[in-house]
């Protein structure tokens, strides 16, 4: 859990409230304004009511200069941001011609195979020329090719499962499986900090849904318990079945999931198992196939496997990956497979490449040096950051590292000096965390090099001084210095 | 001086104890003189003082024990994840072995395609292909972070704007896949307690959109203009109307329905709308870049300037050949989803390359109008070629690209029974006469209750010959099937 300091915690309640309470004053007086001024809306409702878009017009558009910067260039290691300016304080940004060259700490390019690659690409324009962009079906009309079989058996083979389903997007892909799976009468358990796309998931199949504490196994036997002693509720039935949801890296905790535990538990009270490795998969492992594999997992534990294709493998689309029986039934009766367009033909290429260059089939070596390059550079550059004195999340080996800014003013001023001296990072604010505990998200990839991370973390030890975010004291010099010998020696 | 206070204080108590007692000092009960009731009283209040001090009645709380606990836990048996596997769930479909246009190969046989929804015949277009290959060479094939975090490349915002210029609206929101479209931007604007009155024979990315939005959902008949006039009546008319005017209230339809083939009357859902002060969210999917004289849709088809229509959206993996979908409205409309609608802010961004096929395929359509008037051509020969079918009969529109033929007799057919009928005609369609269409098939979480049956999308890309082929196959091959059931 993060401790935040207490003095932190005040300040940070002092600046929303501060923002509220000047948001509402504007707010006042608009009111005053379009009172005046002829009202549009000829007996319609408004189409965002009173408070509903206030955090967008009074506390995100005064920052929005931080977000949603538009790039010209691959989401490579390097890439090129495009320049923006306001005339209206920030109401509106406007495009510049003018780019420049940063470095990419916020994609999730997890292995490097974002920008063009000298094995994937070739063979994916090679099938843009065969398949063309799309197939305009769904997967169960028209839109199977003998690319997507092949897809699905690549992706089977890999996570380690006898069966998988490809979908074309991945957040489609946890939200329409899940409302398959679960259906009134059952219970699904979900980490407290699962993705919204598990949540609509979970919110859409009308199954209850109850919630344990972030990645605590001790609360989710206690949640379990008491959720089977007790059945249903009012009816007091007893649960047609339980299904467990967790995923392998939290996106925005850089955590790992605690897997072998969770799994323990769940086999003791016979619920179901659904592992979402949406940032895992590809990233994590000796041979990239995600936490199980990093934790000594078996995945025949594991009862749903899910993950995603835009982060580690540089395409887009999500899999399901389970028994032959299950993948049956949701090829049968899944909408997304059913209705939605089926995974353009060279992205479904892409993904094959990827795979084959991580398990060396595209002979040569490129895979394990990109699974080891990604684990040095995580725990190199994790490591460096907290003996800098700043709050960092997470676990060894995870390629997301949350740097704590807490105090809302911080998160633009962190965002823009880096960006000033050519660091591109991701600032995350409510409403993807708690009010209080605002941050900034770095995706380390294996394309960066050494001196990349250093120049990095030269940018981030001058901006962390000036922002003031080094909340821990910084190790001594010595040891410094020490570690820096070591280094040389590497 | 305290000998005096004394005094006083007995003097008092005896007083007081006399006067107390005088008037039952010759009192006897059960036979014995008690000397007064100050005895009694005494002993009420003590009852009286035990029972305040006893706790009201509650039963007896006994939560479940540990051990228990363990033995409901041992014993709870959970269903099985899946229902098991019945034959009907086995259906594989037929695997393409070139580009889905409009003849394809499966088996290695050459086949006509009307399982695309390729309505232009995009696929394998020259300067499509082009464009995706300078986009896939420059941008890689991901976008690798959704919008707000470096996903958003130049080509995605080119692509808003081309598609905003396109329609003449102000501004476009694109979103990563197509069914996602519907199903966030729904949500988006209406929350709890809002109303919206929808046609029951919407896609399931809408019905979903609609249950994630939890609000008042009213289904009127499909594409009946007179219930959904009664249903706007009633929701508006009776006493609670000022509240509902404070509410958000909506009408989904689609333009052209995937389920049925119809083409939403959009002229008479606008009067109403107007008249009811309803906003309309319009679903173009099958219908941009097909309706219209130019392409732009069912605005342009009925004629309705598009700014009257608040929110339109569309999938692309339709007649623009590429993948991902869009939203489009007022400024007002589009700001707002880019921080409130789940499936952009939460997922990754469209590939650039299939942005660019986007801006690409409408370059196309702009400078070819006579790809919408061959379109129109061809469905008006299927249209001819399939006049006198039996029993199947036509339940979409003779301009709509997707040909929907239903059971004739859908009503006398067990469900089960059709879908095995529909599906034994696509497959000897397919095997027999090379002509690849297909059964319309329903997942179980669909609630749209709307007739199956055989669904051809109609392609600019189809000859003459193939279009009288595979009407000629499929009117043979229907009767064979359905002679039983005409």
């Amino acid at each position: 859990m993060i401790a935040i300091p207490y003095l932190t915690a005040l300040t940070t309640y002092f600046s929303y409230g501060l923002l509220f309470v000047f948001g509402q004053v504007r707010d006042f007086f608009r009111k005053i304004i379009d009172w005046w001024s002829a009202s549009n809306l000829q007996g319609y409702a408004p189409i965002c009511l009173g408070l509903e878009d206030f955090y967008i017009r009074r506390l995100y558009l005064r920052i929005q200069d931080c977000f949603n910067r538009p790039i010209a260039s691959a989401p490579d290691a390097w890439f090129d941001v495009v320049e923006r300016y306001s005339n209206d304080y920030n109401k509106t940004l406007k495009l510049t011609k003018k780019t420049s060259r940063c470095l990419n700490l916020g994609s999730y390019n997890y292995l490097g195979f974002a920008a063009s690659d000298e094995y994937c690409t070739p063979r994916a324009i090679e099938t843009l020329k065969k398949y063309s962009p799309s197939t305009c079906s769904s997967r169960v009309d028209g839109g199977t090719t003998n690319l997507h079989n092949e897809l699905e058996e690549c992706v089977a083979n890999f996570v380690g499962k006898p069966a998988a389903i490809v979908f074309g997007m991945g957040y489609v892909t946890n939200s329409a499986i899940l409302p398959v799976l679960m259906g009134k009468g059952g219970l699904i358990v979900s980490d407290s900090l699962n993705h919204n796309s598990i949540v609509n998931g979970a919110r859409g199949s009308g199954a209850r849904v109850c919630v344990f504490q972030h990645n605590t196994p001790a609360h989710l036997e206690e949640v379990l318990r008491e959720k089977i002693a007790e059945g249903q509720p009012r009816t007091r039935r007893p649960w047609k079945k339980i299904i467990v949801i967790v995923e392998g890296i939290y996106s925005m905790e850089g955590e790992l999931c605690k897997l072998p535990e969770i799994i323990a538990i769940c086999k003791k009270y016979k619920a179901y198992t659904y592992l979402d490795e949406a940032h895992s998969i590809g990233a994590v492992g000796k041979t990239g196939r995600g936490v199980c594999e990093l934790l000594g997992v078996d995945t025949a534990d594991v009862d749903i496997m899910m993950g995603t294709f835009t982060k580690s493998f540089g395409s887009c689309g999500g899999y399901i990956a389970g028994s032959k029986e299950l993948i049956q039934y949701l090829k049968y009766t899944c909408p997304a497979h059913l209705y939605a367009t089926s995974i353009s033909p060279p992205a479904a290429q892409q993904i094959i490449c990827a795979i084959k260059v991580l398990l060396g089939e595209d002979g040569s070596n490129r895979g394990a040096q990109k699974l080891a390059r990604i684990r040095e550079n995580s725990n190199f550059f994790r490591s460096e950051l907290q003996k800098m004195g700043f709050e960092v999340l997470g676990d060894n080996d995870s390629p997301v590292m949350p740097i704590m800014l807490y105090n809302p003013a911080k998160i633009p001023a962190f965002s823009r000096e880096c960006l000033k001296q050519n660091v591109a990072v991701v600032t995350v604010a409510f409403p993807a965390t708690p009010l209080l505990l605002a941050r900034a998200r770095i995706c380390i990839s294996a394309s960066h090099t050494r001196e990349d991370l250093i120049k990095a973390l030269e940018v981030f030890g001058r901006v962390g001084d000036l922002v003031g975010i080094k909340y821990f004291p910084a190790q001594p010099k010595k040891a410094e210095a020490e570690e820096e010998r070591l280094l040389k020696v590497d | 001086m305290s000998s005096s206070v004394m005094d006083i204080v007995n003097a008092t108590v005896d007083w007081v104890t006399a006067t107390l007692d005088a008037p039952s000092s010759r009192a006897v009960i059960f036979g014995f003189p008690i000397g007064g009731h100050l005895f009694v009283e005494v002993l009420l209040f003590l009852v009286i003082v035990y029972l305040f001090s006893q706790n009201s009645y509650r039963p007896p709380r006994r939560p479940l024990t540990e051990q228990e606990r363990d033995e409901l836990c041992e014993e709870w048996v959970p269903d099985p994840l899946i229902p098991s596997i019945t034959d009907e769930m086995l259906y594989e479909p037929p695997v393409l072995e070139s580009a889905a246009g409009p003849h394809t190969i499966i088996n290695g046989k050459e086949v006509v395609n009307f399982a695309s929804a390729n309505y232009l015949g995009l696929i394998g277009h020259e300067k499509l292909l082009e464009s995706c290959n300078s986009a896939l060479e420059k941008y890689g094939v991901g976008s690798c972070g959704p919008r707000g975090f470096y996903g958003t490349i130049d080509v995605h915002l080119d692509c808003e704007a081309r598609i905003a210029n396109f329609l003449g609206t102000p501004d476009s929101i694109l979103y990563s896949y197509g069914l996602s479209t519907m199903f966030s931007a729904i949500p988006a604007f209406a929350k709890k307690g809002d109303i919206i009155v929808v046609d029951e024979g919407v896609h399931w990315g809408i019905q979903n959109g609609l249950h994630l939005s939890r609000s008042t959902i009213k289904y009127f008949k499909h594409n009946d203009m007179e219930d959904l006039r009664k249903i706007l009546e009633e929701l508006t008319s009776n006493k609670k109307s000022e509240r509902v005017k404070k509410l958000r209230r909506y009408i989904v339809v689609e333009a052209v329905y995937q389920n049925s083939g119809q083409i939403a009357p959009l002229d008479k859902i606008v009067e109403l709308k107007e008249k009811y002060k309803f906003r309309v969210l319009l679903d173009e999917s099958n219908s941009f870049g097909v309706l219209g004289k130019s392409g732009r849709g069912l605005t342009e088809y009925c004629g309705i300037p598009v700014e009257k229509i608040d929110i339109i959206t569309a999938a692309m993996g339709h007649a623009l050949a590429t993948e991902g979908g869009f939203c489009t409205g007022s400024a007002r409309v589009t700001d707002h989803q880019r921080l409130s609608s789940s499936g952009y802010v939460f997922s990754a961004s469209l590939p650039p390359y299939l942005a660019s096929a986007a801006i690409t395929a409408i370059d196309i359509l702009e400078e070819n109008p006579g790809l919408i008037t061959k379109l129109k051509k061809n469905i008006a020969i299927l249209w001819k070629g399939l006049s006198g079918i039996q029993g199947l009969s036509f339940a979409s529109s003779p301009e709509s690209p997707i040909v929907f033929l239903r059971l004739e007799k859908a009503d006398s057919v067990k469900s089960e029974l059709q879908l095995k009928l529909l599906q034994d005609i696509a497959n000897r369609l397919l095997k027999e006469h090379s002509i690849f269409v297909v059964a319309s098939k329903k997942s179980t979480l669909d609630k749209c209750r709307l007739p199956l049956g055989i669904r051809l999308f109609v392609s600019a890309g189809h000859t003459e010959s193939d279009l009288l082929k595979a009407a000629a196959s499929l009117k043979d091959v229907a009767e064979l099937v359905l002679k039983d059931h005409i």
